[in-house]
């Protein structure tokens, strides 16, 4: 609708609430900052109330969801702080730019509570691998994320890239940053004192990115092409500068607040600074560094180009501050203060353009959203399985190159993911990054998103993906301390898509509370569906979990160490094949049941991965997941350069298991674990009442070898380790040839 | 003693080059931000890997221009060890201290793994202890690291004994297979002629610490060590 001559995206009672805070009309200018503010994107209206459902407290907590970052403390006077932010929709019409500056940014949230930033993940959901245009996204935003990670300096250590045809048009695009800082050197986006100046300082401010939150708070259509100038462009030059000239400053004490400039430009940024701090603030737009002529104040408002930070300092500290930023070249320019009076008041060549309550800006009234349970859920779940395939030695070779079961060398060998000298176990051979803290502690990270499951059961799907990332960490034998999500679904006006993402919400919320892990922050990113069958996504929660490996000594990995380990199988496999890899990748078919989480058990099945790994019983470790059993074991054979022989009748399982039910249903909480001393870790698993069974050994000679049972020796699959990896490794180069 | 680490903006890796020298080497070491560098307070320099003004134009010419490097060419002079890792060893190239010159990848692509280094002398100041023809893990990460040298100076290269690493595979065979980016003959790091600049794409900073190293070695830190053993000698 048009108010005072401005295209705005509110309704009929929004815009009444905003005419009787005012008891007039909004001015031209204050209408499009309260257009951009009052966003999905900037104002959580619609996912507020649902988000609500997530613990966020606990003992390590420092900062919680609201900052530019979350924080957790780590114990040493060491903190880390960390957030997760989507760029869908910019990747999708320009994927490099889009990628690129998606790091770009969340690089900043985590310099705005004062930490270094040491880790950048990537979570990516791109359409089938052998659509042309799946490879032409993928191919940019990789170069993106790395010309940007690697540039700044900042490794880029893990992540998950998925591959399904909903994403064909509407690409997941999703990067996160870790952050490390001294608890007592943390700062916050809080306006202090009033009187404090507001010093811009970064890149030239342009017309580039104007109305990208608008732009991400609907849906993509034909005429998003022509809404690449709504991209920001990238400078990661100038970005490793403001990194350096931000962490030298901050020592001093003198920087009172620091905030970047994302979503919304200057007029979230500043009016989010003061807002948190009760204060208001008084803006001269003219005195902001433009990089075009003629921009109008509205213009300058609303720019969300890329590499630019607020920071406040009193005014006698003001040249200390530009010293350190005329050092390192970077443009500056005081562009106000803040005040008592809780206003927002922009002046711009002489007069007052706009002059409103801050809260009118950043405390939006929410808005209750009608839900509905999607007819499919019911008509999947019921749908019979396809009949078993003959030929399973075949069909296994053929999971190894699926799209998303293959290797992603081809993907992390485009990050510089040493960078730092911190990275111990490495991108891509292990189920999560760890990297070193001090000499003897580690920070473990890894994302995961479950979509398949997601869309068979939002709730289980939801709970998955913070479970699966738990499993990761546990497997490398960390202990998890937080976590932030980033919740992308379809259009929230639109029952269904409400409905998957409060039910998604609720899996995530009662996952942590099992597991004590807190949120400490996250993203929504509504609107995302094809633009040409206007289908939404499949629901992609993903989750960052953060963990802490008290001593890296203990480090487990997934690659076989010796010939006189037993592997050992932890937890039951379920004849649940829906949303499986295997279902989508082989069957061809969408249906089934999705397989039940059982929270409690999950619980104790994790404590007895962390007990074992205490103990010292786990000579090699890795989860079930994607792939199920068969694939699991497949990569540590594939990444130990040795083979394996297994009697499939040994997993313990639940009811009778058709063969490729065994191989790979998945069948949350299981494990596989190499030991030297099994008996232990079965009296382990007893004791907490979950299932474990010895299944096999690993041996030398590289063949992967499942029978079927002890009596009939049956080779189910019968392969060469070497042929394993060949398709494995050879799949997603092949495509982007 | 003294040794610089140089600091251009967005040198990336001056950290990690720092850490080394300081706390695992155990050298005296300073970070001296390029404006404020004066040859005269150091007796070793190292350019840090890293993106140097961006990359603008190409890895490390920007660099290659700047004043720091006039200082550093009068340390390469007289003797003093100068060493460039990565960006560094851009630098140095296209500052004229050492010979050839670094192209974009084969691939085109930036690639970031882990390597096997052969040494091919221990004559310079950061191989002298090691022994010629070990070898040893190392990771790379670079876009432009594909060595180039017009073939007829080759010759003189080999001659001069100027060649120091190559990439080879466990065995120290320099196959084609273990050769990451295309680099002429599987050179991965040069000298000057009197064997105290040296220059290499891989970054022995980050092998330097059994935690950090998958193969469970430390022997990068040889390139570090090597250097102390010139400067304390």
């Amino acid at each position: 609708m048009m108010v005072s001559g401005i295209e705005v995206d509110l309704t009929k009672k929004e815009l009444a609430l905003v005419k009787k805070r005012l008891s007039r009309d909004p001015s031209p200018v204050e209408a499009g900052m309260i257009d951009i503010m009052w966003s999905e994107h900037c104002s959580y209206k619609t996912s507020r109330p649902v988000l609500k459902q997530l613990p966020t407290e606990g003992k390590r907590v420092v900062l919680g969801p609201g900052f530019d970052a979350g924080v957790v403390d780590v114990g040493d006077n060491q903190c880390i702080a960390f957030k997760i932010e989507s760029h869908n929709h910019p990747s999708a019409i320009e994927p490099y730019s889009g990628a690129a500056t998606g790091v770009g940014g969340i690089i900043r949230d985590v310099l705005a509570v004062g930490a270094t930033p040491i880790a950048v993940l990537d979570s990516l959901c791109f359409g089938r691998l052998d659509s042309e245009h799946s490879q032409w996204l993928m191919n940019y935003v990789v170069k993106g994320i790395a010309d940007y990670g690697n540039c700044v300096g900042i490794p880029t250590v893990a992540g998950d890239t998925n591959f399904d045809r909903g994403f064909e048009t509407n690409c997941i695009v999703n990067a996160a940053c870790v952050g490390l800082v001294a608890k007592d050197q943390l700062i916050l986006g809080k306006a202090r004192d009033a009187g404090d100046l507001l010093v811009l300082v970064g890149s030239l401010t342009g017309r580039d990115g104007i109305h990208g939150v608008t732009f991400a708070s609907k849906n993509l259509s034909e005429k998003s092409e022509g809404e690449r100038p709504a991209v920001q462009i990238p400078d990661p030059f100038t970005k490793k500068l403001i990194v350096d000239a931000t962490l030298e400053l901050l020592p001093s004490g003198k920087v009172k607040a620091l905030k970047d400039f994302g979503g919304g430009g200057l007029t979230c940024c500043a009016s989010e600074m003061a807002f948190k701090g009760g204060k208001g603030a008084k803006i001269n737009a003219s005195a902001v560094p433009l990089r075009e002529k003629d921009m109008t104040a509205m213009e300058i408002m609303l720019s969300e180009s890329q590499e630019r930070m607020l920071y406040s300092c009193a005014p006698k500290d003001l040249k200390h501050l530009t010293n350190v930023f005329d050092k390192y070249g970077l443009t500056h320019a005081v562009i106000g203060s803040f005040t008592d009076e809780p206003q927002f008041v922009i002046e711009f060549e002489g007069r007052v353009v706009a002059e409103i309550p801050v809260d009118l800006l950043t405390d939006v009234p929410t808005i209750s959203m009608p839900v509905k349970v999607p007819e499919y859920v019911k008509t999947l779940a019921k749908q019979k399985r396809p009949p078993v395939p003959e030929n399973l030695n075949h069909v296994f070779m053929n999971m190894l190159r699926s799209d998303n079961l293959a290797s992603k060398r081809w993907v992390y060998q485009q990050y510089d993911h040493e960078v730092q000298a911190r990275t111990v176990l490495k991108a891509g051979d292990t189920d999560a990054a760890v990297l070193r803290l001090t000499e003897k502690k580690g920070l473990a990270l890894k994302t995961d998103c479950v979509y398949r499951l997601s869309y068979l059961d939002p709730y289980s799907g939801g709970a998955e993906s913070v479970l699966e990332c738990a499993r990761n960490l546990a497997a490398v034998g960390a202990v998890p301390v937080g976590m932030v999500d980033n919740l992308n679904f379809g259009n929230p006006n639109d029952p269904a898509v409400f409905w998957q993402f409060s039910e998604s919400v609720r899996g995530i919320a009662d996952a942590c509370k099992m597991l004590q892990i807190p949120c400490v922050g996250g993203n929504v990113s509504f609107y995302n569906e094809d633009d040409r069958t206007k289908e939404a996504i499949k629901p992609a929660p993903v989750i960052l979990l953060v963990g802490v490996v008290e001593d890296m000594a203990r480090i487990t990995e997934m690659r076989f160490r010796n010939t006189e380990d037993s592997i050992v199988i932890i937890g039951e496999t379920a004849p649940e094949l829906g949303g499986s890899e295997y279902a989508h990748s082989i069957l061809k078919w969408e249906g089934g049941k999705a397989p039940s989480v059982d929270l409690d058990r999950e619980k104790r099945t994790l404590s007895i991965i962390l007990e074992a790994n205490k103990l010292r019983l786990i000579s090699s470790c890795h989860d079930v997941s994607s792939g199920g059993f068969g694939l699991a074991l497949a990569e540590m054979c594939i990444r130990s350069n040795m083979g394996a022989e297994v009697q499939l009748d040994r997993l313990p399982s639940k009811g009778k298991l058709q063969a490729d039910e065994i191989m790979f249903a998945e069948t949350p909480g299981r494990f596989l674990v190499a030991s030297r001393e099994p008996q232990k870790l079965l009296n382990l698993a007893k004791s907490r009442n979950v299932k474990a069974e010895i299944i096999g050994k690993p041996v030398l000679e590289k063949r992967f070898v499942l029978f079927d049972s002890e009596s009939s020796r049956k080779r189910v699959v019968d392969c060469a380790v070497t042929a394993m990896r060949d398709e494995f490794e050879r799949r997603i180069p092949g495509c982007m040839k | 003693m003294k040794i610089a680490v140089l600091r251009f903006p967005a040198a990336n890796c001056d950290l990690d080059a720092l850490h080394v020298l300081r706390d695992v080497i155990h050298m005296n070491a300073e970070l001296v931000w390029h404006r404020d560098f004066k040859e005269s307070r150091f007796d070793a320099a190292v350019l840090p890997g890293g993106f140097s003004y961006g990359d603008h134009l190409r890895g490390g010419v920007i660099s290659a221009f700047s004043p720091a490097l006039k200082e550093v060419k009068r340390m390469a002079k007289d003797g003093r060890p100068v060493l460039g890792i990565c960006n560094g060893f851009q630098t140095l190239t296209e500052a004229g201290l050492l010979p050839g010159a670094l192209l974009r990848n084969q691939s085109l692509k930036f690639v970031c793994k882990w390597v096997q280094l052969k040494v091919t002398t221990i004559r310079t100041s950061f191989t002298r202890k090691f022994v010629r023809g070990d070898v040893f893990q190392v990771p790379i990460a670079h876009g432009e690291g594909n060595y180039f040298i017009p073939p007829e100076q080759l010759k003189e290269l080999e001659d001069n004994e100027q060649i120091v690493f190559k990439y080879s595979d466990f065995k120290g065979n320099e196959t084609p297979e273990s050769n990451p980016n295309g680099s002429f003959d599987n050179i991965a790091g040069v000298c000057s002629p009197e064997g105290n600049v040296v220059g290499l794409m891989p970054h022995p900073e980050r092998a330097s610490e059994r935690i950090l190293n998958p193969f469970n070695n430390e022997k990068a830190r040889l390139v570090f060590e090597s250097m102390k053993e010139v400067l304390v000698r």
